[in-house]
């Protein structure tokens, strides 16, 4: 009987302790050299997106130690592969945070995997500062440690291409318009938001495909998009299918007069290596550009082409999201003055922080608040470049698109 | 109904590469009983090899299958004597495993050499089309399914015209009786082997001139190749061509006509009924598994 009870007692003793609130990060002395854990899709789908963010972290990684380390903590990445799958990256930033006790750790490459990835991570009581994840349905999870960076929710990104076609005259506007979206939470809030602000503007829809993303074959759909003759085809897409629609659109001799998409034209060489001349006129919504003159940016192009090479057009806006959530996470710990989570997390919560996309806040579930919005850029000679609104466009769009080469 | 004419001559085309891509897999399971799942992977790494050849000596995708194809073929045969010949017990079980080994391992190397960024391989005939009616087909579908047709029509001619195609056909049907007979199946089997290689570099080919592709890609396309030699009858194939023809012929009017969330499903309902009613696919031989 007696032995029953210290063993109750004892095991009392264990579960209390195990739920002393989270994994209390205790905060290094100052010098000490510090790790910050990251999941990156280094295979699967989203695997020429994990690499363009490694690049960013590596920059600011870099950069931040030459001026002594985050707080005088010398900085050590550490990448571990999800296979841009949802329950690994899960696994990960367990690991990350409870076997390898990181420091901090910075998100992963998609709201797919920041979902999921958020939730744990919350649990175990870190910050959350992430580059890709910004879906209406991460930041349902009304999660106070989690912070999107970058300068809108991204069910918006279309707003700005919206706007500027609505604004056109009436004898110019596009009268129909064509949609395909993969089923993913990035690209298919922003396809059907687009879509509702067009039919209330007027422009009539004459296909609307919504596709999984694990198809592999996309001609058909482009086939579909392109027999429907519309004068506008928005289209919900990541680096592979944006590709494969514009060949189809190529062989079928099929111009509309204005075209986006919502990723794939934003990563640089990677697109436009296999589209050469043929990127003319594409739209994307991009909240960063290789111009910019946003904070530190020219020098963050600068010091990107001098480690990694190429031109500031081959530069992917994966890369420039990473860096910005280093440089939040750098302010929010001077500001601070320490780099405990619990501390970051308040103090990322108010006030604006200077990234290479601009400025920002964040409200209390990380969606950013008071930055400039997310613009339109289009691809001309080579270089995409902001084209709208008039306040940030480096040169006037180009509407009707150029026909194909 | 244009649109689904055009997807109909779509399918017929596309199913042309994939017919390539799966008679290599089917004719590695007719011979050695073994499934390849790392066959995929295998399409990718001929697909990087022509990609190699594009990129830095300018050479044709086409014409650059003069080297790979021979160089994919005794890959083949090293690959078959290394790692599949050793197996003697549970061949079927084990082999999932080494060539699953072979499609990580082939994965791993090409993304070290490659990264994981997407690459495709661009010519003049990958958009350039011409127009039947009122739609417009492009080239590379057209010298892809010629490709097709001629290395095709090359191992149907070896199979039944030569006496190694005989004896090919014999370790097909019977392994242990073409042994009786005094047919070497070890040396088949790394003939058939070679052979299979030597067809995923030709589907390699075009696959990366009218996909993206990273060193990831062979996950969607060993699935789909399955499939294609499961409806065809594993082992056969005439099975694996016409499978091939009906999964992307179905698949695309699907897509076009209803909607591409469909595309599989509709196809593996067709499965489903083609195997209820023939378990062993529309082709495959009923053959008796013991002496």
């Amino acid at each position: 009987m007696r032995r029953a009870l210290i063993a109750t007692v004892a095991g009392a003793g264990l579960a209390l302790t195990a739920c002393g609130g989270g994994t209390a990060t205790a905060t290094p002395s100052p010098g000490t050299p510090i790790t910050i854990g990251v999941s990156v899709s280094l295979t699967g789908d989203f695997s020429s997106d994990g690499p363009a963010l490694v690049k960013g972290y590596d920059l600011w990684a870099e950069d931040v130690n030459k001026k002594g380390g985050l707080l005088g903590h010398p900085v050590t990445m550490k990448y571990v592969d999800d296979l841009s799958s949802t329950t690994q990256v899960v696994t990960n930033y367990q690991n990350l945070i409870s076997s390898d006790h990181v420091a901090l750790v910075f998100g992963p490459y998609s709201s797919l995997l920041t979902k999921p990835a958020a939730t744990v991570v919350d649990r175990l009581g870190y910050a959350f500062p992430e580059p890709a994840g910004g879906a209406p349905s991460v930041f349902a999870l009304n999660l106070h440690s989690l912070f999107f960076v970058q300068p809108a929710a991204i069910e918006d990104n279309l707003v700005s291409y919206t706007n500027w076609l609505l604004a056109l005259p009436a004898d110019q506007r596009p009268k129909t318009a064509a949609y395909a979206t993969e089923d993913d939470p990035f690209t298919q809030p922003q396809i059907d938001k687009a879509r509702k602000l067009l039919e209330a503007g007027g422009i009539q829809t004459v296909s609307y495909k919504v596709y999984p993303a694990e198809t592999t074959d996309f001609t058909p759909l482009a086939l579909k998009v392109a027999s429907s003759n519309a004068d506008a085809v928005i289209l919900g897409t990541q680096v592979p299918d944006a590709i494969a629609f514009v060949k189809t659109f190529i062989t079928q001799h099929y111009n509309p007069k204005t075209l986006i998409e919502t990723a794939g034209p934003d990563q640089g060489a990677q697109y436009s290596d296999k589209l050469g001349a043929n990127t003319e006129g594409i739209m994307v919504p991009a909240g960063w550009t290789s111009g910019s003159q946003a904070f530190n940016n020219p020098t963050f192009v600068a010091e990107y082409i001098a480690k990694y090479g190429g031109t500031a057009a081959d530069i992917s806006a994966d890369s420039a999201e990473g860096y910005s959530v280093g440089q939040v996470v750098e302010q929010a710990a001077t500001k601070a003055g320490s780099i405990d989570n619990q501390k970051l997390i308040d103090t990322l919560h108010t006030g604006t922080y200077q990234t290479v996309q601009g400025p920002m806040g964040f409200d209390s579930v990380g969606r950013p608040q008071g930055g400039v919005g997310v613009f339109v850029e289009q691809w001309q000679n080579g270089n995409a470049v902001f084209v709208y609104p008039a306040a940030v466009a480096a040169a006037q769009p180009e509407y009707p698109k150029h026909d194909w080469q | 109904m244009i649109l689904v004419l055009e997807a109909a001559v779509l399918g017929v085309l596309t199913g042309g590469v994939y017919a390539l891509m799966a008679s290599g897999l089917t004719l590695i399971f007719g011979v050695m009983r073994i499934i390849n799942v790392g066959h995929g992977a295998l399409v990718v790494l001929g697909a990087y090899l022509s990609f190699v050849l594009w990129r830095n000596l300018n050479i044709d995708p086409f014409v650059s299958l003069v080297v790979t194809m021979p160089v994919m073929f005794v890959l083949g045969v090293i690959l078959q004597v290394v790692f599949i010949r050793p197996l003697k017990a549970d061949r079927e079980a084990l082999s999932v495993l080494v060539t699953y080994a072979l499609a990580l391992g082939i994965e791993g190397l090409l993304g070290f050499f490659f990264t994981s960024n997407y690459v495709q391989i661009t010519a003049w005939y990958d958009t350039a089309s011409f127009p039947i009616g009122n739609f417009r087909i492009t080239y590379v579908y057209i010298y892809g399914f010629l490709l097709c047709l001629a290395i095709l029509g090359a191992i149907f001619l070896m199979l039944y015209r030569t006496t190694f195609g005989g004896a090919i056909r014999a370790t097909m049907l019977n392994r242990t009786a073409a042994q009786l007979v005094g047919i070497d199946v070890d040396r088949v089997s790394a003939v058939a082997f070679g052979i299979g290689m030597a067809t995923a570099a030709a589907g390699g080919v075009v696959f990366g001139i009218t996909n993206t592709f990273n060193p990831g890609s062979h996950y969607d396309l060993i699935s789909r190749l399955l499939t294609i030699i499961v409806l065809g009858g594993l082992g056969s194939l005439r099975g694996a061509i016409i499978a091939a023809l009906i999964m992307l012929v179905i698949e695309d009017i699907t897509a076009v006509l209803i909607s591409p969330v469909w595309a599989d499903f509709v196809f593996f309902v067709v499965l489903v009924v083609v195997l209820l009613v023939r378990p062993q696919g529309l082709f495959g031989l009923r053959v008796r598994e013991r002496l």
